[in-house]
Formats: C-alpha cells, sequence, structure tokens
C-alpha cells in the first residue's frame, strides 16, 4: 500500500435520506408493538389451542425478521453508488 | 414409576449417549485451530478474536451458541413452570426487540472497532475520549458482570448431570467430579484454539438443541393430549394460591400493573445482552460491517426456538414433572432435564442432556475469553505493562481466561447456587450502567466524560441497593429483578430504573460541565471511521504496517 491509498480513506459516505428515515421507522415498530404490552396482554382469540399472547408474540419473531432484512436493504439502497 | 422414583439410581443409556457426544464435542474443540486458519494464534485478533473474518453463517451460529445459554435454557422454563409469564415469557419479546436495537448500533462499532483494532468496549471507549477512569469503569463493569454469568453454565451442567444420577450426596467430593472433568476440558481447548473451538463447538450445540426442541415440541403435548390442556393446567397453577406468599402462584398472561415489569423486562434486557463483553467479542469476530446486520434478520430463528422452551416449563405442569434434587429437596431449575428423562426414551434424554451441557460450554467459552481480553487490554495493558506486546497479551489472555473459568468453577462448588443466581442478576442491572457511555458515544461526543461517569456510577448505586432490598421466599436479598419504579410505582426491571437516572445525571452534568468548560478529552476517531468496512484501504495499510492489536492509530 502506498500513501496515495491513505489518502483514498472514505470519509462519512454519502447517504440518501429518504431510505434511512424508512429503515429507522421499521426497525421502530417492532420495538414499540412489544414494549406496548397492554395491546397484547388478552388471552382470546386463540389460535391452535394458544391464547393470543403466545402467538401474537411468536407471529413478531417473523414480523421483525422481515422488518430488520428490510431495513438492511434500504440501508445498503441509501448508500449505493456513494460509498465504494 | 412414580416421579420420585425417577430420581434414584444412573439413566445409563442417556448417561453413555451424554458421555459419547460429550468426548467428540471435545476432540472438536481440539482441532477448532484448525478452523478457518490465518496466522499463529500468538495475538488477540487470532486467539480472541478467531482473526476476525468469520462470515454470515458462522456467526450465526456463534452468536446464536454464545447468546441462548445452557442457563436460558434451563432458567426458562424453570421460571414459567414456578412463577409464569411475566419472569419467563418476557425472553421472547426480550430476544425480539435485541435485534433492531443491535442493527443500529453495532455496525458502527464494529466500524471503528475493526479500523483502530479495539477489542472490548473499553478499549473503545479508551479511544473515543482518551479517558483510563471511565475506560476502567467500564472495563470492570464488563469483567465482574460475566464471572457469575460463566458459572450459571456451570449450573446449568450441574441440573443436567443431577438429573441424570451421576452424583451422590453422600460424598461432596465424588459429585462434582463429572464437573471438574467437564471443566478441564473446556479449559484446555479454549486455551489452544481461542475463539475458534466455540466457533466450532457452535455448530454441534445449535443443531442438537433445535433437534431435541423440535421434537420435544411435538411428541411431548401429543402424549399429553394438546395444548388446549397445558394452557389449561398451567392457567390453573398460576391462579392457585402459594403457601409461602398467601398470594397466586404467578401470572397466566401479564396482569392489571404487571405491564411496566414486562415491558421493561423485555427492553432492558435486550439493551442489556450487547453490552456484555462476550456479545461484544462474537460480534466483533464478523468478517464485515453487515454481517451483523444480515444476521439481525436471521438471529430471531433462536428466539422462535426460546419461545418453544419456554412453553415447555408449562408443558411439566401438565405432565405433572417433579423436579426434586438429589438432596430430596424441590428444585424448579431441574424442571426441564427431569421432563426430558420422564418422557423420551434414555438415549434420546441422553442426546437431550448432551445439548443442554454443550450448549453451556459454547458461552462458558466465549464469556472467559472475551473477560480475559478486557482484562488484558484495560487493566494489565493500560496500568500494569504498558509497553506489552501483542505476544504478551495473547498469553496473559490465555491464562486469564484460566483463571476466570477456575474462578467460576469455585464459585458454583462452594457457594450455594443461589448466590450464582444473585450475582448473575446484580450483572444484568450493572452491564446496562454502561450503555450511555458506549452507545450514546458512537453517535456523539455531547455527553462529557465525567458526566458518564458520574451517571454510570450513580446507577451502579442505586441499581445495586434496589436489589439488595428486595426480598423472596428462597432469599432475603437480591430475590428478584423488580422493584418500584420511582414516580410510577408500578413494578419494573431495576436495570431500567437504574439507566434512566443514568441518563438523566449524564444529561445534566454534561450540560453543567460543558456550561463552565471542563476540557472532555482528545478524540482519537474520525467520522470516517463509523463507516469502515472489509476492504477499508486505510485498514488494509495498518494491518501491513503494523500489528492490529497495537494504539489507535490516527
Amino acid at each position: 500500500m502506498t500513501a496515495e491509498s491513505r489518502e483514498r480513506v472514505p470519509e462519512v459516505p454519502r447517504t440518501r435520506r429518504g431510505p434511512m428515515v424508512a429503515a429507522g421507522i421499521l426497525l421502530l415498530i417492532p420495538v414499540v408493538a412489544l414494549v406496548w404490552v397492554p395491546s397484547y396482554n388478552q388471552e382470546t382469540p386463540k389460535l391452535w389451542g394458544f391464547p393470543f399472547f403466545f402467538w401474537y408474540q411468536f407471529a413478531w419473531v417473523f414480523l421483525c425478521a422481515a422488518a430488520t432484512w428490510s431495513a438492511y436493504r434500504l440501508t445498503l439502497a441509501a448508500r449505493r453508488g456513494t460509498h465504494r | 414409576m412414580s416421579p420420585l422414583a425417577a430420581h434414584s439410581g444412573v439413566n445409563g443409556p442417556a448417561l453413555v449417549v451424554l458421555i459419547v457426544l460429550f468426548a467428540l464435542v471435545a476432540v472438536a474443540g481440539f482441532l477448532a485451530t484448525r478452523f478457518q486458519a490465518g496466522g499463529p494464534l500468538d495475538n488477540l485478533d487470532e486467539w480472541g478474536l478467531g482473526g476476525r473474518r468469520f462470515g454470515t453463517w458462522v456467526t450465526w451460529f456463534l452468536l446464536g451458541g454464545d447468546l441462548y445459554t445452557a442457563y436460558t435454557f434451563v432458567a426458562v422454563p424453570a421460571a414459567m413452570f414456578a412463577t409464569g409469564a411475566v419472569a419467563g415469557f418476557f425472553a421472547v419479546p426480550y430476544t425480539i426487540v435485541l435485534y433492531p436495537i443491535i442493527f443500529v448500533f453495532m455496525a458502527r462499532m464494529w466500524s471503528v472497532s475493526h479500523r483502530h483494532g479495539y477489542v472490548t468496549t473499553a478499549d473503545f471507549v479508551r479511544g473515543r475520549y482518551d479517558d483510563r477512569g471511565l475506560s476502567l469503569a467500564v472495563a470492570v463493569t464488563g469483567f465482574v458482570a460475566t464471572m457469575p454469568y460463566i458459572a450459571l453454565q456451570l449450573v446449568g451442567i450441574q441440573a443436567v448431570l443431577e438429573v441424570a444420577g451421576v452424583g451422590s450426596t453422600a460424598n461432596k467430593f465424588l459429585n462434582d467430579i463429572p464437573l471438574f472433568v467437564a471443566f478441564i476440558i473446556l479449559a484446555a481447548y479454549t486455551y489452544t484454539s481461542g475463539l475458534r473451538a466455540p466457533a466450532v463447538i457452535a455448530f454441534v450445540k445449535d443443531i442438537l438443541i433445535y433437534l431435541v426442541v423440535i421434537v420435544a415440541i411435538i411428541y411431548i403435548p401429543a402424549h399429553l393430549g394438546g395444548w388446549d390442556g397445558i394452557f389449561g393446567a398451567a392457567k390453573e397453577k398460576m391462579a392457585a394460591t402459594n403457601e409461602l406468599t398467601g398470594k397466586p402462584n404467578g401470572a397466566f398472561v401479564p396482569g392489571l400493573g404487571q405491564s411496566w415489569a414486562y415491558a421493561t423486562l423485555g427492553l432492558g434486557s435486550a439493551m442489556a445482552l450487547f453490552m456484555y463483553p462476550h456479545s461484544i467479542t462474537a460480534s466483533l469476530s464478523s468478517g464485515s460491517r453487515n454481517t451483523i446486520r444480515r444476521n439481525a434478520a436471521i438471529l430471531p430463528l433462536y428466539s422462535f426456538v426460546l419461545g418453544l422452551l419456554a412453553l415447555l416449563g408449562w408443558v411439566a405442569i401438565k405432565a405433572g414433572t417433579q423436579p426434586v434434587g438429589l438432596n430430596g429437596k424441590p428444585n424448579p431449575q431441574l424442571v426441564i432435564p427431569q421432563l426430558f428423562e420422564d418422557m423420551f426414551p434414555g438415549w434420546f434424554a441422553g442426546v437431550a442432556f448432551a445439548a443442554i451441557a454443550i450448549g453451556a460450554l459454547v458461552p462458558a467459552a466465549i464469556m472467559s475469553i472475551a473477560a480475559a481480553n478486557t482484562f488484558t487490554r484495560n487493566i494489565y495493558k493500560e496500568w500494569l505493562k504498558k509497553d506489552a506486546t501483542p505476544q504478551q497479551e495473547a498469553k496473559v489472555s490465555k491464562i486469564m481466561s484460566l483463571l476466570v473459568k477456575a474462578f467460576a468453577l469455585v464459585f458454583v462448588l462452594v457457594l450455594d447456587r443461589q448466590n450464582a443466581i444473585n450475582f448473575q442478576l446484580l450483572g444484568g442491572v450493572w452491564i446496562l450502567q454502561i450503555f450511555p457511555t458506549v452507545v450514546f458515544s458512537l453517535y456523539t461526543r455531547w455527553f462529557h466524560k465525567y458526566a458518564l461517569l458520574a451517571g454510570w456510577a450513580v446507577g451502579m448505586v442505586y441499581g445495586t441497593v434496589a436489589a439488595y432490598k428486595v426480598a423472596s421466599p428462597a432469599t432475603k436479598h437480591f430475590g428478584g429483578s423488580l422493584s418500584a419504579i420511582p414516580v410510577i410505582g408500578d413494578l419494573g426491571y431495576i436495570a431500567m430504573s437504574a439507566f434512566v437516572i443514568n441518563v438523566v445525571v449524564a444529561v445534566v452534568l454534561s450540560a453543567i460541565l460543558h456550561a463552565v468548560k471542563v476540557p472532555n478529552g482528545a478524540d482519537h476517531t474520525v467520522p470516517g471511521d463509523y463507516y469502515a468496512d472489509t476492504d477499508d484501504p486505510r485498514v488494509a495499510h495498518d494491518l501491513m504496517l503494523e500489528d492490529p492489536a497495537t494504539k489507535p492509530t490516527t
């Protein structure tokens, strides 16, 4: 490596704001949904014998994974073509 | 066979399977030195972080093996079995909201650590504020909080051995030999292979755990007449009055006045988990900035399994499992191994026991490596021997990893098991108090280093005192993690109350210290550091020029 490469150090990459805000909201939704306990601490409706309280939280495992993955794609898109 | 008869005598087939699987894993641990081998294992980047180049799947197994510990697998269903959903099922929202949180800050942590060769969070704090005191506070908190966590992994192994019928109350020494052997093997391969050992063993552990949980969750409820009956039995037990307290046994779903408890336990634990050195170690060993973000989307699969495991605690209620220890006293911690022994044929019970025992080895190894790295980098090199070479660092870390594990063993063997549980609970309260210093500082230097230190100190004291005052039927002090939230009045997670007080102190004092212009230390990082990735030209440049384990290079 030469001194030249040291000068090519990427500083803060340019980032488009829109996708980053969208990613932030996607990440916030599962947190708010699960911290807001009164919205789901009930027993009905049941699903396959599971009270609502339990199957609802199991459902959020997948919803949160989907939200996180979408947020990941959005952060990539926000910096595409600007970073490296 | 009466439930009590199951405790007498050794479960032969289960024990044979357990020993064979354990031996296989030990061999894998020693062979792990060759796994994705790079340079010699004589520096912390190689021994302590596996060369910093684990890909998405290795990281998935490693973090999964690291975060979802044997103790979790024993304690969460035990809490469900004994006191219900608030104390037990919060583990599910906890391990869901965890991932959006680490998604946000861990990429920045990875980048700045990658560019500066940081191995611990205290390394980062040192670089961000050039302050040894604040860095020491972070290091000591991490180190102290990790110790009882390691001890609890040994408690997990103990639970399995006890149900398998190994040991006797007649001879305390004989009783402890199996645990001693397990410990020696664990210590030996961690010493030789470093982080690569748990990385390899995590594959075995996770596959076994998935297998056992899926089989258990399909096979056992089908034998007990389905989920309706299981939830019915749990509801009945939770509503029944506890003879000791005169209150209901527990919660079927969080009721009135329990929402704060459930929410703060989930959120507080999620924020605390990645402050532990072992979580940071596993994260920093990943090979790129985005590995951890991709993992945030695929790690929740473990949370699903953990939720199923939690429900096994209630399956045990329906099954009438009697978790009674070798000393004849009831011990809820034994409920899952006991359920497996009662319901499964001997050989599969052995597989299940192995899953739990091996599940203890992975986190115990990573925790001891992480605690050792913290000691070496932030206490030994910072305070005792400033000119330590990378080779000396690795040597100190290796020896320290042995000492840390030996301490955990002594802790488990000499002190009451309840002590390990109490300290682990306190550890959770303590570790969350470094969150402002570590995470806020990734984004801003508005907070003043002395204000962060003061906030940390106030949070530590408040949390410790509040936890001390909690009594339970089992113990006079440190009886639980909930106490009245100041101002609100409902029960809430002590760590969260302490955290909020911590932040308030940090904000107010920062404003004052800035107003009177107290200098806030030098920043060795630049904004671009927080975005660096694997092929960052300056990292490559630095790695070639000098050892990555040396001081920040700015």
